[in-house]
Order: structure tokens, then sequence, then C-alpha cells
């Protein structure tokens, strides 16, 4: 059936809707680095917990540095980009040098258990919200 | 002591192409660096969260061209609060200026980095041409 087919579509295009329509939101914008640096980031929610993803291509493992510290995460690196010796260069893209960017986020965050991957030029770090911030239920007496 | 900010964010571009896909999803253009040693024409791109099982390289009538599909699978469950930048996935070609030797090309993915090494074909060889 047709429909069925184009459901994951359908996923994918109401999901890069939803990334345009949560562009420069007014969520990290009160913390003091707010948009613009590198590297750009996207935060979601999962569940109780966020989840900050950032595209870094380029970038060694080894030359990445997160830190947390309170509700602020901080990401240093460097990226270097090389070429062969002798190389005539045609077209130059990508960019190199040092970055920083810290991001305060609006509550709180359990730091022992912050998450960090790599994979495929893109990080992704898993911020557990601390257990004392997270909405309780009361039930009415 | 903070570090230097050097790296500026690069917006990305989306891709606008003449054909257009059969599927509307979006395609960004990958930022490409190109460069030419004394027998190989080498194309680095940047494709993160592309893996190598996901990506086509071909070269037909001097074209190259490279498509790397991004995993939707892993951002399931994952509700958007914050976003600087869409993902969607890559797609780029270049016509090629020297000629290229197709039995010899090389691919490496490192770190969302494509590296595409094209060895120039002899000039002297003989070009072999396939009766159809």
């Amino acid at each position: 059936m047709a429909v069925l087919f184009s459901d994951p579509i359908d996923w994918i295009s109401q999901f890069q809707q939803a990334l345009d329509n949560f562009r420069t939101s007014s969520w990290l914008g009160s913390s003091p680095s707010g948009s613009g640096a590198y590297p750009p980031l996207n935060v979601f929610r999962k569940g109780d917990d966020l989840v900050v993803i950032a595209e870094v291509p380029g970038i060694r493992k080894s030359d990445l540095q997160i830190q947390v510290k309170g509700n602020t995460i901080r990401i240093t690196g460097r990226k270097a980009v090389k070429y062969g010796e002798n190389a005539a260069l045609h077209r130059r893209e990508r960019l190199a040098g040092g970055f920083g960017r810290a991001i305060s986020l609006p509550l709180e965050l359990d730091a022992d258990n912050v998450k960090a991957e790599y994979r495929d030029g893109i990080l992704a770090l898993y911020l557990p919200r601390a257990e004392r911030d997270k909405p309780r239920t009361i039930s009415i007496g | 002591m903070a570090r230097s900010q050097e790296l500026e964010v690069q917006e990305k571009k989306e891709l606008v192409s003449k054909e257009e896909k059969t599927v509307p999803s979006r395609y960004y253009m990958p930022n490409t660096d190109i460069y030419e040693t004394d027998d190989a024409l080498t194309v680095v791109m940047e494709i993160p969260g592309v893996q190598k099982k996901d990506l086509d390289v071909h070269i037909e009538n001097d074209v190259l061209r490279v498509e790397g599909r991004v995993d939707f699978g892993n951002y399931e469950g994952l509700e958007p609060l914050y976003t600087e930048y869409n993902i969607g996935h890559f797609a780029r070609a270049f016509t090629l200026s020297s000629k290229i030797d197709q039995q010899q090309i090389s691919a490496k993915v490192e770190d969302g980095v494509l590296t595409l090494t094209l060895k120039k074909a002899r000039e002297a060889m003989p070009r072999r041409i396939t009766i159809a």
C-alpha cells in the first residue's frame, strides 16, 4: 500500500520542518554564549533528558574536549585541514582553526552521568537531568 | 585562558539541483576542497553522519557525482528544543577537467570526511572503447 511507503518519508520531512521551526528559538538565548559560535548545535529532548548534537566533520576525537560544570557544557577543540605537498588548490571551502563554545542549559544536569559519543563527524552529548530537577507528579489529597 | 575562536560557523547550503529527486527530502551541499597533484586529483568532502555504506560515488561523462545519505533512525525519539542547523542527505557533482583513470579511484571516510583520490589517466595510454 502506497501509504505505508510514504510514511517514513513524511516523518523525515516533518522532522526537517520541526528543525526549521526551532531555529534560534529563545530557549538558549539568555545564556552567555547564545547562538552563532562554532560548532553549530542542536538540542533535543529525549524523555526527561537532553541530547546535544553537533556536526564537527574532520575533527579527530583526540582534538575534542568536553567539560561539564554545573549546567554549563563547554566544547573546545581544533580542526586541521591539510593538503598534500605540491598540491595546487582548485577549490577551498573547508575551514580550519581552534574553537571554544560554552552553553548553559536552563535545567539542572546530573554532571556525573554525562556521556559523549563521537562517530562519523557527529558529536552527541547525552545529558541526564538531575533527579532532584525532574518534575514530580503531585496527587491531590 | 580561553582558546581563541578562529573557526567560524558555515551555514549549510541547500542543494539546488537541475534534476529533481523522486523523494521530497532535503539535500545539502557538502563543503568541499579539491586539489591537484602531479598524478592525482583529490576531492575532500564534509559529510557528517554519513557511513561508508550509504555513500554513492560515480563518474560518468567526466562528471563526478557523490551522494551520501544520513541515517535518520538515529534521531527517532528526539524532540527538538533549540536548533542551529538542519539535517539532510548530501549530494554534489563536479565536472572534471582532467581525464581520470576510472579503475584507480580510492575512497576513504574518516570522522565524517570523504577523501576521494582520482588518479589521472596517462595521456599516452590508448583509450579503450567498448563496443556495445
